[in-house]
């Protein structure tokens, strides 16, 4: 019964669960894994917190209000809740968990391949082999950005940028600006760039439209309450579509009532339907605009009206109405790539799993899992969206998934060990 | 037989293509359709369109029967009016793609339909295809849908499975996003 004797063992060698990456996902499971008495380590590739130190824009902060922000055994106990971590503070926050949990990570530590070998894992890094019994992939959904096929026609000579080259408006050269996706990340870099001056048109795909405040509370406040958040992955009829959706149009900020397409498009950007392709010279975007405001409007108005019937029982101020989506009646079709002289590519992220020797892949290349059981035998993942549930992508909402993934591999490494004997 | 058929909301059968997505989530290969038509001169601008085969499910395929279809021009454009035009042949398609959809669609969702009306309009400048101004595109510069339904539902529920319809519709894609066509002479 080894894993019972808590034994932090950062050299490489026979262990019983690798944890592969120290962002808030690894570090709480790591928590939970100390407190269950579950041997491990925390291969880290960089530093705990790696991918928001080196891959994030500077104004960046988190969608959810500070009130929430949350680990195993730790809540937000600073004096601004109702604020919105910066990059910075989130950093701080994680590396003073991993302190205070005292995480057996080993940083620096780059995983080349993971590989099933003998009813083991054999986990090759930069700092040596480990062989594990069960591994828990805490790498994120954001490894690499995702881009579309049809960028491949654009002009080389175009700069192209991702959320991960992208930190400010100075380092997106002058002129006409295409941003490609209409998430959080795609609306913020529009704001921004607009503020500071830039000739901005932004290619709107499928979006989740919402106010940041609603009621009188936050709406991950009202989200929360209304048992959204919550929501099991196996309680959602289409979890495919759930899983892909875009993040919601939400800034960590209060300024503004609403960060939307309307909004946008008052401040002088223009609007234009789904990238499509480069061809002729021209930019081409698709004729659905249309629809995926009015998809977003729906939407939206029925998250609100489930809002209402808890907000008018709690008592809540009146509700705010937000004018539908404002769609010229002849959105542009097409640019001329001469007038672009940058294209951001918010487009979404995936994850990177190139270092896994396993099959558990479908077709798309993503993880065959179930909650987060991975297709395989002692794997498990954690920190995808909607994975369990769906406040899964969120630091708040890593606990629970942490908290059940944690007992299913414990109930494993029992299980094996008694087969074992 | 018969009673059976009309049992089914809006005559859709959400049982059966709802099986058939499942059925093909495990199986891509036989989700690769091609559809096809055969076209013939006759005279002028007239031609005719004949349509009976297709593949899928891995093999071919027959409609019921063959379908036949005349396209033409009408007189004000010296022509015989012996059909449609083709650009309103493309209207035909729309409509009867997002209307298949709203059915469907409802059905799916437990709204029954009453009835499901729809105009369309699309406008052209000739001078795109008479050649007299090379700004002038010489397809539709936009088309218009108007839909009135009479269902067992809210206005926003009609409204979403119309939306929906949309966002499922091939033809409604067709048409709003760029497609390679390929056009070959045969030697």
């Amino acid at each position: 019964m080894s894993f019972l004797s808590h034994i932090p063992r950062r050299t490489a060698g026979a262990i019983d669960v690798v944890v592969i990456g120290a962002g808030h996902a690894g570090l709480a499971i790591s928590q939970l894994l100390g407190s269950r008495g579950v041997e491990h380590v925390v291969l880290e590739r960089g530093e705990v917190a790696n991918s928001w130190r080196k891959e994030r824009w500077d104004s960046l902060k988190l969608l959810t209000p500070n009130w929430q922000t949350r680990l195993p055994g730790c809540a937000y106990d600073g004096d601004d809740p109702d604020g919105y971590m910066s990059v910075g503070e989130l950093v701080q926050f994680l590396d003073d968990y991993a302190a205070n949990t005292n995480a057996p990570i080993v940083t620096g530590c780059e995983v080349t391949s993971v590989r099933r070998v003998a009813e083991r894992y054999r986990v090759i890094t930069s700092q040596g082999t480990w062989n594990a019994r069960a591994v828990v992939l805490a790498t994120g959904a954001c490894n690499r950005p995702s881009i579309p096929t049809a960028a491949s026609g654009l002009p080389a000579e175009l700069t192209q940028l991702t959320p991960f080259d992208y930190r400010s408006p100075e380092n997106v050269p002058e002129g006409g600006v295409l941003i490609v996706g209409a998430s959080a990340t795609g609306l913020q870099f529009a704001d921004e760039l607009l503020k500071a001056g830039h000739d901005v048109t932004l290619a709107a795909g499928e979006h989740v439209r919402m106010p940041r405040r609603y009621r009188g509370k936050d709406i991950f406040y009202w989200m929360t309450r209304c048992g959204i958040h919550d929501q099991s992955y196996t309680e959602i009829e289409d979890i495919g579509r759930g899983r892909r959706l875009p993040s919601p149009q939400l800034v960590g900020s209060t300024d503004l009532p609403i960060l939307d397409l309307n909004y946008l498009r008052d401040r002088g950007a223009r609007i234009a339907g789904r990238f499509m392709r480069a061809w002729n010279g021209e930019i081409q975007f698709s004729g659905s605009l249309g629809n995926v405001c009015a998809l977003a409007d729906l939407k939206m108005q029925r998250l609100l009206k489930l809002i209402d019937e808890t907000a008018d029982r709690d008592g809540a101020p009146a509700a705010e109405t937000f004018a539908p989506t404002c769609v010229d009646d002849e959105p542009l079709l097409s640019m001329n790539i001469e007038d672009v002289k940058s294209v951001i590519w918010a487009t979404g992220f995936k994850p990177d799993y190139r270092w896994l020797d396993v099959d558990v892949f479908d077709r798309k290349g993503q993880l065959r899992h179930d909650g987060g059981v991975v297709d395989g035998e002692g794997l498990y993942v954690l920190g995808l969206p909607l994975m369990r549930r769906r406040k899964s992508s969120f630091i708040f909402g890593i606990e629970d998934d942490a908290r059940d993934i944690a007992d299913h591999l414990v109930g494993y490494l029992t299980n094996t060990l008694r087969r074992a004997s | 037989m018969t009673n059976q058929v009309t049992a089914l909301p809006n005559g859709v059968n959400v049982e059966a293509l709802l099986g058939a997505r499942e059925a093909l989530t495990e199986m891509p290969e036989a989700a690769k359709f091609v559809w096809r038509a055969v076209n013939e001169w006759k005279s002028g601008t007239h031609a005719e369109s004949r349509i009976e085969g297709f593949f899928g499910l891995g093999e071919e395929q027959r409609h019921v029967r063959e379908f036949r279809f005349d396209s033409d021009h009408p007189q004000i454009f010296a022509a015989e009016d012996n059909g449609p035009t083709p650009v309103e042949y493309v209207l035909v398609g729309l409509a009867g793609c997002l209307t298949a959809g709203i059915a469907s669609v409802a059905a799916n969702r437990g709204i029954e339909l009453r009835s499901v009306t729809a105009t369309l309009e699309a406008d052209m400048d000739l001078y795109g295809i008479l050649g007299i101004d090379s700004d002038v595109r010489n397809g539709f510069n936009g088309i218009t849908v108007n839909y009135t339904i009479d269902a067992d539902a809210s206005e926003e529920d009609i409204a979403a499975v119309v939306a929906q319809s949309q966002k499922r519709s091939a033809v409604f894609d067709v048409i709003t996003n760029p497609t390679n066509v390929t056009v070959r002479v045969n030697q």
